[in-house]
């Protein structure tokens, strides 16, 4: 992209953003396969619209398409945060339909992996185009050091794009807090069970402070 | 395919390319370019190994038209290997539309995900296996 076009862009981004202030933020759910995205997702908006926003599953990449619960208001302190959650599908940079065998027939896992291929694509196309802020959930009980979260943070960074980190499924015993507060030093880490519905509180406060 | 499982063809070379691409070649390319050198390096069963890293925009763009090929049998995509970001890195607005978000002088290993495996990494060493297959 050449330096006219890049100034372009970032003053039309500025000035969206800008004249947007009344509208809906569009937070962004990204992170790995399996940290629990949807269960967050899903726990937002049930506590705050009473639907949930998709199917939960310990496979990985159950989510293949992006999806938004459009209005979530999140009251805090009597002040009212209104937010359109988008869930993402886990971002990965390899996708082998063998590792969907076990839990289904061939042809099944082929059509799954494709749908997570161009799920994961449109999820770095949003990323790049059409989210002011992201929640990034890591699972707690893994190690948080991974090429994919490096450089995702890092695209999230320089989009100038505010991120909390959330550490999920603290419900976990080898879940450790601290590893992912030290692999990301930089930004907030907030520590909950989406699936308990644990730190819910502080998981709510922190998208006000940080959203609203 | 991989130049070492061609079992077809018993003249071929019998190892793993290794495609060592310097900061220069790759300061005069476009995003795309850059993106389809090293697909297409990785694409043959190719370790595309880049003197300096990629910007986070260029690292967006490859995991999309990464995922974009990936095809059941034949390609399930890439691994990738980067030294840790430095801490002095630019990261402000004025500074990126400035020019500066450069990639950084930092060594990036790209390779087939059937093919590579990092066994161990740090902020000066990235330590991987290659297989034939």
């Amino acid at each position: 992209m050449g330096l006219f076009t890049e100034l372009k862009d970032s003053i039309s981004r500025a000035t969206d953003r800008l004249f947007s202030e009344q509208e809906p933020k569009r937070i962004g759910i990204y992170g790995p396969p399996n940290a629990g995205k949807t269960t967050l997702a899903n726990r937002i908006a049930r506590d705050w619209t009473g639907d949930a926003i998709g199917a939960e599953s310990h496979v990985p990449h159950e989510t293949r398409r992006a999806r938004r619960k459009e209005n979530v208001e999140i009251e805090r302190d009597g002040k009212t945060v209104t937010i359109d959650i988008v869930d993402t599908p886990g971002v990965t940079t390899k996708v082998d339909y063998e590792e969907f065998t076990d839990e289904m027939d061939e042809e099944d896992a082929i059509r799954r992996s494709r749908e997570a291929t161009e799920g994961v694509a449109e999820a770095m196309h949003w990323l790049r185009e059409d989210v002011d802020g992201v929640i990034y959930v890591l699972d707690s009980a893994e190690d948080p050091i991974t090429q994919v979260n490096t450089m995702l943070i890092g695209i999230i960074e320089s989009r100038d794009l505010p991120v909390l980190i959330f550490a999920n499924k603290i419900d976990l015993e080898e879940s450790s807090v601290k590893r992912i507060e030290d692999a990301f030093p930089q930004h907030k880490t907030v520590p909950l069970s989406a699936k308990e519905g644990d730190n819910m509180d502080e998981v709510y406060d922190s998208i006000a402070e940080y959203f609203g | 395919m991989p130049k070492a499982t061609n079992a077809d063809d018993p003249d071929a070379p019998d190892g793993v390319q290794i495609d060592l691409i310097s900061g220069e070649r790759m300061d005069g390319m476009a995003t795309m370019e850059k993106i389809r050198m090293i697909l297409d390096g990785v694409h043959d069963g190719n370790i595309v190994i880049l003197e300096e890293g990629l910007t986070p925009d260029e690292e967006s763009r490859l995991i999309e038209v990464t995922m974009a090929e990936i095809s059941p049998d034949e390609f399930n995509g890439i691994e990738i290997e980067t030294y840790p970001k430095s801490d002095t890195r630019d990261s402000s607005l004025l500074g990126r539309i400035m020019g500066g978000e450069e990639a950084e002088a930092k060594l990036t290993v790209i390779g087939p995900a059937n093919q590579i495996e990092t066994l161990h990494k740090d902020e000066t060493l990235i330590s991987a296996l290659v297989s034939r297959n």
